[in-house]
């Protein structure tokens, strides 16, 4: 008999459940498989009911985020035989609602990531006519990484102060937010910092840096966050010092 | 359709659910008895200001094996707590120079230096 792997999947079916429940599945096992190939043959062959995200199947699209192992993980960049002769435990994203079996209610991620203003607030906006807001390759390389974000969500899954406080706007939104204010082409981060340096933005980051050791693109947002601290530190006491006067 | 979204709570452990959270969790714990330590420093100061009777019984309690013993706690708890948060640091404070990222370690061997040459100060001031 051929090898096998067994999955066990979270399920939660709102019209029936009153509570999630874990569903064991048999899938074949092959060499080339990434975690969401098993999924997709569950869906296909098994169990046409079962619900997931997924659309590009190479870690650009950002929508098959799900807990693997208890680890926050792009399923279609997690290999099965990386989980070879054990029990594949499946589970949607932590700190989110659970819509429905894998897929989660991101709806909170989408007003944090809109509260921090991620486009280019330019310093002073000029007409077409005087052409493009220019930027040189070194300029671009001091948050080129940061660009990198496919808002897959996995840092918020990894980040417990996601988890103890949900109004906590979040690694990737205020990654995002350090992504612009970095921009030289960029003048909002006095706009930005009503959102990044309230309460519930960069302070409330302690730190823990499980979103850089989840990100699958090396985003690094506990850097992000932590340069963020440092530069809110600066401008308070520069206004501190001279009010009004650095702005 | 009726949406019924499942909130899971966060449980009371879930620090002790993965290793990064049990490894965060004591680096936080570290940096209490680095507090106490430098409380009782700024005690000792004060003790000190009461006169020779009260710095007299200052170090005596310092140098009980009571007063041992927690010192050496509190040299291992600032010592991973220093050690984690050095290799932190690079993450904090990202140099560029001439457009190019400085090299990480080369940070956190800047931070093992500077803290070579100010126990080196302290032990010369200290005259050991």
């Amino acid at each position: 008999m051929s090898e096998t792997v067994t999955l066990e999947v979270l399920r939660y079916l709102p019209e029936t459940d009153s509570e999630p429940h874990f569903q064991r599945y048999t899938v074949p096992f092959r060499d080339d498989w990434v975690v969401l190939d098993a999924l997709n043959h569950v869906k296909d062959n098994l169990d046409a009911t079962l619900s997931y995200r997924w659309s590009c199947h190479m870690a650009v699209c950002g929508s098959c985020g799900m807990m693997i192992n208890n680890e926050p993980k792009l399923s279609c960049h997690t290999f099965l035989r990386d989980y070879r002769g054990g029990v594949v435990r499946i589970e949607p994203l932590d700190h989110f609602p659970i819509e429905r079996d894998l897929v989660i209610v991101m709806d909170s991620f989408m007003d944090k990531l809109s509260g921090v203003k991620p486009w280019l607030i330019p310093k002073q906006e000029k007409p077409l006519s005087e052409g493009e807001y220019l930027q040189s390759p070194a300029e671009l390389n001091v948050f080129h990484q940061y660009t990198q974000c496919i808002n897959c969500v996995l840092c918020y899954a990894a980040c417990p102060q996601v988890g103890l406080n949900a109004d906590f706007v979040g690694p990737a939104a205020l990654a995002l937010a350090h992504r612009y204010n970095l921009d030289s082409r960029d003048g909002g981060k006095d706009a930005r910092a009503e959102t990044v340096a309230s309460n519930e933005g960069i302070w409330e980051c302690t730190f823990v840096g499980a979103c850089s050791q989840v990100c699958p693109k090396n985003v690094d947002p506990a850097a992000a966050i932590q340069q963020t601290k440092i530069s809110a530190s600066v401008d308070w006491l520069k206004d501190l010092l001279t009010p009004g006067a650095h702005r | 359709m009726n949406r019924r979204p499942y909130v899971r709570k966060v449980e009371r452990n879930w620090w002790l659910q993965h290793p990064r959270y049990v490894a965060y969790m004591i680096r936080e714990l570290t940096s209490l008895f680095v507090g106490l330590y430098c409380a009782l420093l700024t005690i000792g100061l004060i003790r000190l200001v009461q006169g020779h009777a009260a710095w007299d019984g200052f170090v005596a309690a310092f140098s009980s094996p009571a007063g041992v013993i927690f010192q050496w706690l509190c040299l291992v708890f600032a010592v991973y707590h220093s050690v984690t948060w050095f290799a932190l640091t690079p993450k904090a404070m990202p140099l560029m120079v001439r457009g190019e990222p400085v090299p990480g370690k080369w940070i956190v061997g800047a931070h093992y230096l500077a803290w070579a040459a100010v126990s080196a100060v302290v032990l010369i001031v200290a005259g050991v």
